[in-house]
């Protein structure tokens, strides 16, 4: 029995809400279906699920908003590789997991013990001070002294004490008593959350906000989708403005040679095929990426963690105001007319609000490109986690000087916007050059 | 797709760029649309939905929107005038 | 405004003492003829005379004994004992006879004794002259102990204790004797029983007090430049110790550093944690990081003595690692 969890669909994002399920109990799956549609905040996304199998059982209804790493469904094996059957015990306590009234304060005594001998206190009735569980209380439901009394414990097989919930968890999560305390008055079950800290300690950061009310599916984003998506995208901004200490460069591209290249290039294919100059842009930042491997990847812990391949992040103004950027995976793997292709479905589902979770998130250099605003440069905002961030203004006839003469050209400002504590300016410098390079040269591309 | 045999009147070849706008960016702005308003600034279309109605546009009427047109094409007045034109290939 | 130094501000809070209440006089080792050994009392034999600036015998037992008998006798007075550790002499005088008898008596007989005492480290004057004690006086029922680490504090804390019924200890530090700002013209009195915000910030609370202030407020400054907004409580009243300032803090910031001049084991920062736990324990979103003086007698050399103490560097890593 497999469990398809709340992915994480970016670096930033903490909770989501299931719009939709697209399959339901019964259904035949396979690794990599859309099965579910899920509100990041930032944008509705088609979610595949990682296992194949049968939907045995859907554990959140739409309009719930749950924690990155919340299970979501039940998927069974097929077949002969159903496995072992799971011990009876271990799907009853856990019907549909209430968000139990819990009380606002644990004792961390309560929580150590709760945890040790595995019991989901959640389960227990609280006898303390406002129904607060104590001690007391998890010692009686470990060992009830009247045994009729004892209504947690199954009421079958008298025998040795039984471990009344599953097994003890691993290793207990450190939980800060703040974030303790806020994930009980949100109702959100703290050992769930991904802790931001030292050794995964959870923070009240990592506490997910009061939920928002739940958007509707419809066309076109609410209202409330908006603000979500707004506030989304300001607390990543501002996150990068506090954390990374940007620097940032520019550099003048004559961009004639590879727009002669390409007019030659999309004669010669299908209109449904023609590849734009923006996209020309992308595959020479892709090669470029790849030729400064230092400026694609993450700053993670206080270190640089380079990508493995070029997740490139693609930055699409939303017809309605916002910004999302979906990623194209493994760029570097695809020619300039395939980067096209995928730039075209990409923006396309980013425009209807449907990105798939294989483009959300995880990219490790972003692209922004604000030629077509009329702007003639950018100085972005990275990303975090990510270390850099290439921008593009309009590409202009510009006075271009060629040795003694003065020529009009197709000019493109390419701006880099990079994280001083991964690289320096040297570094930089070579990402932008290796770019102008590759545009001189438009039929390697 | 299959292409007309004949020339659009200037009516269809409206009618058939709206449609195909509206597919692209539908609301109040394209009902408001006059024939010289710019589509890019009007509509809010960036290349990436110029390129999406370029080959709408091809497909439905079998012509070949070559991008040395495209400075005719600013406006509804300069689609209309395009597919009105016999096509050079045919 | 005008510019004046924390050893000006004393001095000028024992000349306005000893010109408007006659009861009140001032004695210790050396505060007459000498000037005080950090020179606080310069000036003063010459303007009030020998009978309200008195100097000792090198006797701290016999002379704090007299100031609790002065006191007892209606008379306010102000005792110097010249350095936190000889004071260490008059512990049983402190202790058994000043801090006890108000109860002893049924209520009877206050002890309105003011005790001066130079502290801490950073003079370079070695193990016997360097340390920080108060956080032991702080331990004593009876006392008020108070730690003025601002110009205005060193000011007006004295006006304050001598109109205390019960004996209040003020201590000085050493190392701020000599630092000049700005002090307001009319400064005169101040509360003895507040802590106070001194610089207010979201991110984590820096609780500092006497000579811990200064490191813990130029730490604040350093990580704001870092994006961290550090808010600083400086305790100021070590007992009785305004709980309230602290925790009110930590519920806004959910993260404490305690920076404290003193060892660790057993000391005022144990005190403001446990506090903390007791209260607030729902509020901290990190364990509480305290920075304390290494537990060595304070060192001689410049280096070695500052390597031993909290410094501005300490804190912010410290702060860092709250935040996380």
């Amino acid at each position: 029995m497999a469990e398809f969890r709340m992915p994480s669909l970016g670096a930033d994002m903490e909770s989501g809400t299931v719009l939709e399920w697209l399959v339901g109990p019964g259904d035949q799956v396979r690794r990599g279906d859309v099965v579910a549609v899920v509100d990041t905040d930032k944008a509705a996304i088609d979610v595949e699920c990682f296992d194949s199998g049968v939907i045995e059982r859907l554990l959140v209804q739409p309009g719930e908003k749950v924690s990155v790493g919340t299970p979501l469904a039940l998927i069974a094996a097929t077949g002969a590789d159903a496995g072992p059957a799971p011990p009876e015990t271990a799907a009853r306590p856990r019907e549909t997991p209430p968000p139990a009234p819990h009380p606002a304060a644990l004792s961390p005594l309560v929580r150590r013990r709760a945890a040790e001998a595995g019991l989901d206190i959640a389960t227990l009735t609280g006898t303390g001070p406002g129904g607060v569980v104590t001690a007391a209380d998890v010692d009686h439901a470990l060992h009830p002294a009247v045994p009729v009394a004892a209504p947690l414990v199954p009421s079958v097989t008298p025998g040795p004490p039984e471990p009344v919930v599953a097994a003890a968890p691993g290793a207990r999560i450190h939980v800060s008593p703040y974030a303790r305390r806020l994930a009980a008055e949100r109702g959100v079950d703290p050992t769930v959350l991904r802790g931001s800290g030292p050794d995964g300690v959870v923070h009240a950061r990592d506490v997910p906000a009061v939920p928002a009310p739940v958007v509707t599916n419809g066309a076109g984003p609410a209202p409330v989708a908006a603000t979500a998506l707004r506030r989304a995208t300001a607390a990543l901004m501002a996150r990068s403005k506090r954390e990374i200490p940007h620097y940032y460069l520019a550099l003048d591209i004559d961009l004639g040679p590879a727009l002669d290249w390409l007019r030659a290039h999309n004669r010669a294919i299908p209109v449904a095929a023609r590849v734009l100059p923006a996209a020309v842009l992308l595959r020479a930042v892709v090669l470029a990426a790849q030729a400064v491997p230092e400026l694609n990847g993450h700053w993670i812990d206080d270190r640089f963690v380079p990508g493995r391949g070029v997740q490139l992040g693609v930055a699409v103004s939303l017809r309605g105001g916002g910004l999302v950027v979906p990623v194209i995976r493994d760029a570097g793997t695809l020619g300039l007319d395939d980067l096209m292709a995928r730039v075209r479905e990409g923006g396309e589902r980013a425009r209807t609000g449907r990105l798939r979770s294989s483009e959300a998130g995880g990219a490790t250099i972003t692209v922004t490109n604000l030629g077509e605003l009329g702007v003639d440069a950018v100085d972005g905002v990275i990303h975090p986690p990510q270390v850099a961030l290439v921008g593009f203004g309009a590409v202009r006839p510009r006075p271009w000087a060629a040795g003694d003469a003065v020529l009009v050209r197709p000019v493109v400002t390419a701006t880099l916007s990079a994280d001083h504590r991964a690289t320096d300016g040297a570094l930089g410098a070579r990402l932008l050059r290796e770019i102008d390079r590759r545009l001189r040269r438009p039929e390697e591309l | 797709m299959t292409a007309p045999r004949h020339d659009l009147t200037p009516l269809e070849a409206r009618t058939l760029v709206l449609d195909v706008l509206r597919t692209v960016s539908p609301g109040p702005a394209l009902d408001a649309l006059g024939p010289h308003d710019d589509l890019r600034d009007a509509l809010g279309l960036d290349s990436l939905d110029f390129l999406a109605v370029v080959t709408r546009v091809s497909e439905r009427t079998g012509r070949r929107i070559d991008e040395d047109d495209y400075d005719g094409l600013a406006d509804l007045d300069g689609w209309v005038g395009l597919l009105t034109t016999s096509d050079p290939a045919l | 405004m005008s510019t004046t130094t924390y050893r000006e501000a004393f001095r000028a809070g024992l000349r306005e003492a000893l010109a408007v209440d006659d009861r009140v006089f001032l004695m210790g080792e050396d505060v007459g003829r000498y000037g005080g050994c950090f020179a606080v009392s310069q000036g003063l034999l010459e303007e009030f005379g020998e009978q309200r600036i008195r100097d000792t015998p090198l006797s701290e037992s016999a002379f704090v004994g007299a100031g609790i008998g002065a006191a007892l006798g209606g008379m306010r007075p102000i005792v110097e004992i010249m350095t936190v550790n000889f004071s260490l002499l008059a512990l049983d005088q402190i202790l058994n006879n000043a801090a006890t008898l108000l109860h002893m008596s049924g209520g009877q007989l206050g002890v309105p004794v003011v005790i001066r005492i130079p502290t801490g480290p950073g003079r370079q004057l070695a193990a016997q002259h360097s340390h920080t004690l108060e956080g032991w006086y702080a331990h004593i029922p009876g006392l008020r102990v108070v730690a003025p680490a601002t110009l205005a504090d060193a000011r007006g804390m004295l006006a304050t204790a001598l109109i205390d019924p019960d004996p209040v200890l003020i201590f000085e530090q050493i190392a701020l004797y000599g630092a000049s700002g700005e002090l307001a013209d009319d400064a005169g009195p101040v509360d003895l029983d507040h802590a106070v915000v001194r610089r207010p910030g979201s991110d984590v609370t820096l609780v500092a007090y006497g000579g811990s202030l200064a490191p813990a407020l130029a730490a604040a400054e350093e990580l704001a430049v870092d994006g961290v907004s550090a808010e600083v409580v400086d305790l100021r009243t070590l007992r009785p110790l305004d709980t309230e300032t602290v925790l009110e803090s930590v519920r806004r910031t959910h993260r404490l550093v305690v920076v404290d001049n003193g060892w660790r084991s057993g000391s005022l920062s144990a005190e403001i944690a446990a506090r903390v736990a007791e209260h607030a324990l729902y509020e901290l979103d990190a364990p509480v990081e305290r920075v304390c003086a290494v537990e060595v007698p304070i060192p001689y050399p410049r280096h070695l003595e500052e390597a031993a103490l909290p410094g501005p560097a300490d804190v912010m890593a410290a702060a860092r690692r709250a935040v996380g």
